[in-house]
């Protein structure tokens, strides 16, 4: 269903949004960040990244692709594709040993094929130091034996409650709660007052996986510990699922059918007064053109997920990596090409024109103007408060292959629509869960 | 050399020669390939190994796959029954003599000619959980309270589902159909009509037999194509509510593409390929009995 993803409400939207945006950004950088590197004579790069989801991330990505090629002299040629299919195609570049230079790409990609990646440690490094340090979730995703960096993270696209404050109101709320337990009468309120909440529960890979890790994750159940062993069915997950059971009592009908696209049309149409997404959604309202829909800017916010039982944040959201491929004739053009791309003069007008839909991987931009609206400062956090894919044990192909299964977003479904009582939907996941993490 | 050029066999090879290879090249070298990958452990960007029949074994015990083995079949069998009865009757119909005939052939091809992604995304909306124009019209005529939850629900979702393949299917098959009824030669109903047959005799005792092999290939062709079906589903849930409508071609493509389980998908791919066989082996062994196109019965 490619046809009406969110970025095709935003593409004439964004645009504009980029112009409107605050000041300069300025940050001196750290003296202690050196760099130095010299590209191959006569370079050439290929680049395959995901397709934008805003309009402006791609004329700002190319825009700045285009200063690099003036500055250095090197031809950089990049494709864009959906951000499902790029993952078996990066795959397959690497198993072959040919394909582009480097890929930008989701999740634990890198963990995959690690050593057919160079090693951009150096790199990684300088940016860190140079940029107030990466958050530590990156070092869960691309530096798996805590020494070596396999790719250079980029950041994440946020995932958070996007809510209509009248509604709030209306239901006796000034904001979200900020426990699981709160939010769930929120939920209650909302629904007595005919403006349900609700969340995907279909065979949705953005919006269907991101809530329900947060939920499992939240009540401290996890598909698999430190050790990588299957825990799935545990008390914390069916306490997590007893939980869901009720908050989908609350839902509008219909979320068990729920793919990417159906919580951002109907949050649009007014039928649904809580969800959630990136934050393309309000920017979507804002740039509308139906004025209708502008009018419902001013009524719309956000809030980062409730904190169950675990007291700490466990949101999931999408995380984007950089990989070079050992196989690139040119692996110091490619490093300069992401390190062009990742200083601040590349990254702060791509972070304005994107509207923040990816939030940088690099503590530094929390300060960036592109937040100055209070109501995008939930994305500002999720690089800070994410867990990683795969918690808490390691990356590779049994997590990714769980995740692609809809393991968990299966297993809250049977529990939330009651085909399964919680304790079942634990132990099917759980069986399902061993058969990618092979007992 | 001249000589051997003069020989009819050695030309006839030589002439079958770039055929056969197109056919090795795209048909069998692919389809080799995914049954020996459905034997190896292979991953998206790892190169496997020979595992014999781990992949099936695990398969077999998966209540996924399981799941997936039901609904194709179920999805088949349903949605091929009704997409014959209809094609049928459509083409019946079509072949009187009934005012714009040919505009009307035109019309009822159409559902065929939309690219099948389009299609789905009509039904997509159609199927809505908020926005479906079937829900929003019964509730308008006070026939509903709350709109219908066409995919959320396991059996709505796949008998939606279903429906859709069924409006996209029928034409095909009434076309065909309607071919064959051309050729049934009218002199056949006279003679019928003399004897004094009644309307339905006529079909049941001239018409059927004798479209039989029409119907034999169209509907291996309508199983083949409907127990393959990809797109409409991809398009539709995804294999949701909770895998209900999850066929095997889906949930082959999930685990190999999307999961990365090149190997495990591949064997479940090739795990459709008996039972497309069956399909074949029945419709040519089970239909096409000369005795009983002839009007003769089986022994």
């Amino acid at each position: 269903m490619s046809k009406f993803k969110r970025r095709d409400f935003l593409k004439t939207s964004a645009v504009a949004a980029a112009g409107a945006a605050a000041g300069p950004f300025v940050w001196a950088g750290s003296a202690h960040a050196q760099w130095s590197n010299t590209p191959e004579k006569g370079a050439k790069l290929r680049v395959l990244r995901w397709k934008r989801f805003v309009q402006g991330d791609e004329d700002a990505y190319m825009a700045n692709v285009k200063k690099f090629t003036e500055k250095t002299g090197i031809e950089v040629r990049v494709d864009h594709e959906g951000w499902e299919d790029v993952r078996p195609k990066a795959a397959v570049a690497a198993n072959t040993g040919a394909g582009p230079d480097i890929i930008l790409s989701t999740n634990d990609d890198a963990n995959l094929y690690p050593d057919k990646l160079v090693d951009v440690t150096d790199l990684c490094e300088y940016l860190g130091k140079k940029y107030g340090g990466w958050y530590p979730v990156c070092q869960q995703y691309l530096k798996p034996d805590g020494k070596r960096w396999i790719g250079v993270p980029l950041g994440a696209a946020g995932n958070a409650l996007v809510y209509r404050e009248s509604a709030i109101k209306a239901a006796g709320y000034t904001s979200v709660p900020k426990d699981t337990a709160g939010f769930l009468s929120l939920m209650k309120g909302l629904k007595e007052k005919g403006m349900p909440g609700g969340f995907a529960l279909g065979n949705a890979t953005g919006d269907g996986n991101t809530w329900t890790h947060w939920l499992v994750w939240s009540h401290g159940g996890k598909l698999v510990n430190d050790k990588n062993q299957v825990v799935i069915d545990s008390p914390e997950t069916v306490k997590a699922l007893e939980y869901v059971k009720e908050l989908y009592g609350t839902f509008v009908p219909g979320t068990l059918s729920w793919l990417d696209p159906n919580n951002n049309k109907a949050f649009l149409d007014g039928q649904v007064s809580l969800t959630a997404n990136g934050i393309s959604v309000y920017f979507a309202a804002k740039n509308s053109a139906d004025p209708k829909i502008k009018e419902m800017t001013a009524d719309i916010n956000h809030s980062n997920f409730p904190i169950g039982p675990v007291g700490r944040p466990t949101e999931f959201n999408l995380f984007f990596n950089q990989m070079i491929f050992k196989y690139t004739k040119y692996p110091r053009a490619a490093k300069e090409f992401l390190r062009f791309m990742m200083e601040e003069e590349q990254v702060s007008p791509w972070l304005t024109a994107s509207i923040g839909y990816v939030t940088p991987a690099l503590t530094v931009y929390e300060k960036h103007p592109v937040w100055s609206d209070p109501k995008s400062v939930p994305y500002r956090d999720s690089m800070k408060i994410m867990l990683p894919s795969g918690y808490s044990g390691k990356m590779g192909y049994a997590s990714a292959g769980a995740l692609a299964d809809f393991i968990i977003v299966n297993m809250v479904a049977e529990a939330a629509s009651g085909s399964k009582t919680p304790k079942e939907a634990a132990e099917r996941a759980q069986k399902r869960a061993e058969r990618y993490y092979k007992v | 050399m001249h000589r051997l050029l003069d020989n009819r066999n050695v030309l006839g090879v030589l002439f079958l020669l770039p055929a056969g290879l197109l056919l090795v090249l795209f048909l069998t070298y692919p389809l080799g390939l995914g049954t020996w990958l459905g034997f190896t452990d292979v991953k998206i960007g790892r190169a496997g190994e020979f595992v014999g029949f781990e992949n099936f074994r695990y398969l077999a015990g998966d209540a996924v796959a399981q799941l997936s083995l039901f609904n194709t079949f179920f999805y088949t069998v349903v949605a091929s029954v009704h997409k014959f009865a209809l094609g049928l009757w459509l083409a019946v119909l079509l072949n009187e003599h009934l005012p714009f005939k040919a505009f009307l052939r035109a019309i009822v091809l159409l559902p065929f000619i939309v690219p099948t992604a389009l299609s789905a995304i009509a039904f997509w909306w159609i199927y809505d959980a908020q926005f479906s124009v079937i829900s929003w019209t019964l509730q308008r005529m006070g026939l509903i309270d709350t709109y219908i939850d066409f995919l959320g629900d396991p059996w709505m979702a796949r008998f939606s589902t279903i429906a859709a393949n069924v409006w996209r299917g029928v034409p095909f098959i009434a076309i065909c159909l309607l071919a064959g009824l051309q050729t049934i030669s009218p002199s056949l109903y006279e003679a019928a009509a003399l004897d004094g047959a009644s309307g339905w005799q006529r079909f049941r005792h001239v018409t059927l037999p004798l479209l039989t092999p029409i119907i034999a290939v169209v509907m291996t062709f309508s199983v083949l194509f409907t127990f393959t079906d990809f797109q409409l589903i991809w398009a539709l849930t995804r294999g949701g509510p909770v895998n209900a409508t999850h066929l095997m071609a889906t949930l082959s493509f999930q685990r190999a593409i999307s999961g990365g389980a090149l190997g495990e998908g591949a064997a479940l791919a090739t795990a459709m390929v008996p039972f497309l066989m069956a399909a074949i082996l029945f419709s040519y062994f089970g239909l096409q009995r000369r005795a009983w196109q002839q009007g003769g019965s089986d022994r």
